[in-house]
């Protein structure tokens, strides 16, 4: 028996360090956990969404004549009209006018599929007859059926033909609408953090601010929505759905991130900096602008790209003030109508056709493709000015 | 004149002034200086205070301007507004320009300037938060005008269809009477949040553990950047994974085991919530439990207790506070999330306690009741309102008792990280 010698032997020890490493083993687990289920999602959505990057095309025999022009339907005959787009199919008249020579000639072209085709090319779900798979079926045989890249995606808005939706009308809304968050939020979030960690005496007046700002940060999203109808769409009359006043509801949403980040950088610039600038006779105001806040400019840069990427990815308070609006255009100008790109993302995922999924799924490609470039840019950022004072 | 070209000759002489009034300013002052004069400040110093000052005075008509015409006061038409405000500013820069003396305090003025436009910036974060109050107080009065506070507060049907056929216009003498009992919405959300938490609290717990007890500098640093990405998927997305993956996944489990659950249930939303909060609950429990004084640590290996030991008997409770604040924030968190719930959970308000059937919650119900286009003067969106003033009290007091327990700790051990 060990205790014979060992004096300090306890009985129980054993027991005790099994249950430390148990206890070890599940911390480790949850961490397992976390990390396997970012894996597992990130696997799951480019599964479901990298065929949308690719569409079908079927090589067809187009007879066109002047019919053709006041019809484009009746370019194509029977099985071949029943497997391509309408959507090709109403862009038709464009096309001959841009090729005046295809006028009462028959024309092999490549004709975009329906989406119901699309998917049973690529081996989805579709609700395609049986007869029209068993002509797909032999097109493919020949060769007359082709995937090629979906420039389609790229550059058209919504629509209501899944095969002719994409996302360039939503990511313009999405650039607007954050031009509008930063112009607002970044100057005024500096200027709030410049003024209570460098100016504001430390008084009440300045705890609320303080706490007000924290509390800020932790109201619902959805919350600043109602906030951005009543207030910013029915109280000033800013056009509902523009980009104006999505971006003025995430501005204000984005403020507190800002402060609170642009705050602990200013707080970082050591304070000899500044007694050097008093001891020069410098004003307050001469000492911020010309040497505090250009060497807090990283760490200020650094909060107001999170909080970017925060704003980018919002979704709910822009559906209350109605940026979920079916828009096919991109937008012009900051008042008028338009989506941005989270929005279309809910708006495709409630769509009952199943060549929206795809779509859906190719969208929050796109959409965390940017997220992480932020992050990656604000990191970068962050270790390349990280300055130890 | 459209109001964008009305907007160009607005700043397109607002800037040129005050360029010209930094130019002549400083202009004046060298030259007064060069006269030999002693001047108060530096000759740059008066450029930025004519600059600024002519400014002012420009913008503030610009903004009043527009408050009038917000207000539906259109008498002075607006081309005028613009150029009495550029002819007031011009006039301001030749006052100035002149006024400039060697006592002229121009760098105090600046100061006082500046220091004014940033208390004018760090009121806007005040003014939000008011704003959000007073929108949804107001708009919430006109609702419980209409129906009882009490029926809403503890009724237990919500049936608003038929206060959408009066909105439209179509009031049926035979329609039953619209009822807003909000319990089974609050049931929901509470029932989702629980769920929530059920994943999010161990999970994250205990990888705020791993991270700040077990792991290795260098394992931190590798595995932080996963939980950030973690907490940066936007809800949205979330919201798809839970209706396109998780559900189908839970009805598949439960048809196996013989259970029968919808498609639509309150157990993928909640569970796929729980995820996304579990960065949430172990970044601030890791930075809580990271203040507990390393004394306390060698005080329990002191007395022979080993790692673990230490962390459940000494380390936690002693960092209990902070952790149930984060919690408690973590709380607040999931009661006002929306995409997921509305994505995956359903919107038929549902009075029952069986996870795998479809219920609503507050969110879910502020974004039916405003996404349709319907006139203000209808309960149904009226009550969106109401709603979102009882989610804006909760996570209001909830924050407010997390934060400053959050507070309380970090200041009586000294660390800083909220």
């Amino acid at each position: 028996m060990p205790n014979d010698k060992n004096y300090f032997y306890i009985p129980q020890i054993k027991k005790r360090n099994q249950k430390a490493t148990l206890f070890k083993a599940t911390t480790l687990l949850a961490i397992i956990f976390s990390i396997s289920f970012l894996i597992f999602f990130l696997v799951d959505i480019v599964r479901a969404g990298y065929p949308a990057f690719t569409q079908t095309y079927i090589q067809m025999d187009v007879a066109i004549n002047e019919e053709v022009v006041e019809n484009p339907y009746s370019a194509l005959k029977g099985k071949n009209l029943k497997i391509a787009s309408r959507a090709w199919l109403r862009d038709l008249p464009n096309m001959i006018k841009e090729n005046p020579s295809w006028m009462n000639t028959t024309q092999t072209l490549w004709v975009l599929a329906n989406s119901e085709v699309d998917q049973y090319v690529k081996g989805k779900e579709s609700r395609t007859h049986e007869r029209e798979r068993a002509y797909v079926d032999e097109l493919r045989a020949e060769g007359k059926i082709e995937r090629k890249f979906n420039t389609i995606f790229m550059t058209t808005g919504d629509s209501k033909i899944p095969e002719n939706s994409g996302i360039y009308a939503s990511i313009v809304g999405t650039v607007l609408t954050i031009i509008v968050t930063m112009v607002i939020a970044f100057p005024i979030g500096v200027m709030t953090a410049i003024y209570l960690e460098e100016f504001a005496p430390d008084n009440r007046w300045t705890q609320v601010v303080e706490v007000n700002i924290n509390n800020l940060a932790a109201i619902p999203s959805i919350l600043f929505g109602l906030l951005g109808l009543a207030i910013f769409i029915n109280f000033f009359g800013v056009p509902r759905s523009s980009p104006l006043v999505g971006g003025m509801t995430l501005a204000l949403m984005c403020l507190p991130v800002i402060i609170v980040s642009s705050k602990a950088a200013l707080k970082s610039v050591p304070s000899s900096i500044r007694q050097a600038g008093f001891g020069l006779g410098l004003t307050k105001w001469q000492i911020v602008r010309d040497h505090v806040l250009p060497l807090a400019m990283p760490g200020i840069m650094t909060g107001s790209i999170i909080s970017i990427a925060h704003a980018l990815g919002e979704t709910a308070p822009l559906i209350i003030v109605g940026m979920i609006a079916f828009v096919p255009d991109a937008a012009t100008s900051f008042t008028d109508a338009s989506t941005v790109l989270p929005a279309q993302i809910f708006t495709w995922a409630g769509m009952p056709e199943k060549a929206y999924l795809e779509r859906t799924a190719a969208g929050i490609m796109v959409l965390l493709v940017v997220l992480l470039s932020l992050n990656a840019v604000a990191v970068y950022l962050r270790r390349k000015f990280e300055r130890k004072w | 004149m459209s109001t964008q070209t009305l907007y160009l000759i607005f700043f397109g002489g607002l800037f040129p002034l005050m360029f010209l009034g930094y130019i002549l300013g400083r202009q004046k002052a060298i030259a007064m200086r060069s006269q030999g004069i002693k001047m108060h400040s530096q000759p740059d110093q008066y450029g930025w205070f004519s600059a600024l000052y002519t400014g002012l005075p420009i913008i503030m008509i610009g903004v009043c301007g527009v408050f009038l015409y917000l207000f539906g006061f259109r008498a002075i038409p607006a081309s005028l507004l613009v150029t009495a405000s550029l002819g007031v500013g011009a006039l301001s820069l030749a006052l100035l320009v002149k006024s400039i003396k060697a006592s002229t305090k121009a760098r105090d003025l600046v100061e006082d300037l500046i220091k004014g436009m940033l208390i004018g910036a760090s009121l806007v974060s005040v003014l939000t938060t008011f704003g959000i109050l007073l929108s949804i107080i107001f708009e919430a009065l006109q609702f419980f005008k209409m129906q009882s506070f009490f029926n809403f507060i503890f009724g237990l049907e919500w049936a608003p269809d038929t206060a959408f056929l009066e909105g439209a216009g179509r009031a049926d003498a035979h329609a039953a009477e619209a009822k807003f009992g909000a319990v089974p919405i609050f049931a929901g959300t509470f029932y989702i949040t629980v769920i929530a938490m059920f994943v999010a609290i161990p999970v994250g717990l205990l990888s705020a553990i791993f991270m700040s007890e077990y792991a290795s500098s260098k394992v931190r640093a590798q595995v932080k950047p996963f939980l950030e990405i973690l907490a940066g998927i936007p809800t949205v997305v979330y919201g798809f994974f839970a209706a396109l993956t998780v559900a189908p996944f839970v009805v598949k489990v439960c048809n196996f085991v013989g259970l029968e659950a919808q498609y639509q249930n309150a157990l993928s939303s909640g569970i796929v919530m729980g995820i996304m909060i579990i960065p949430f609950i172990s970044s601030l429990s890791d930075d809580v439990i990271s203040s507990v004084p390393q004394s306390m640590r060698n005080g329990a290996y002191a007395l022979g207790m080993n790692q673990a030991e230490t962390i459940r008997f000494v380390v936690l409770p002693f960092a209990m506070p902070g952790i149930i604040a984060s919690m408690l924030l973590a709380v607040s968190r999931a009661l006002g999330e929306t995409m997921i719930v509305v994505m995956a959970a359903g919107l038929r308000p549902n009075l029952t306690l069986n996870p795998l059937e479809d219920m609503t919650t507050v969110t879910v119900k502020i974004v039916e009741a405003l996404t349709g286009d319907q006139e203000f003067n209808n309960p149904l969106t009226l009550s969106a309102f109401a709603l979102g003033l009882v989610l804006f009290v909760v996570t209001l007091v909830i924050n407010i008792i997390s934060v400053s327990t959050i507070r309380s700790f970090h200041r009586k051990y000294k660390v800083s990280t909220l």
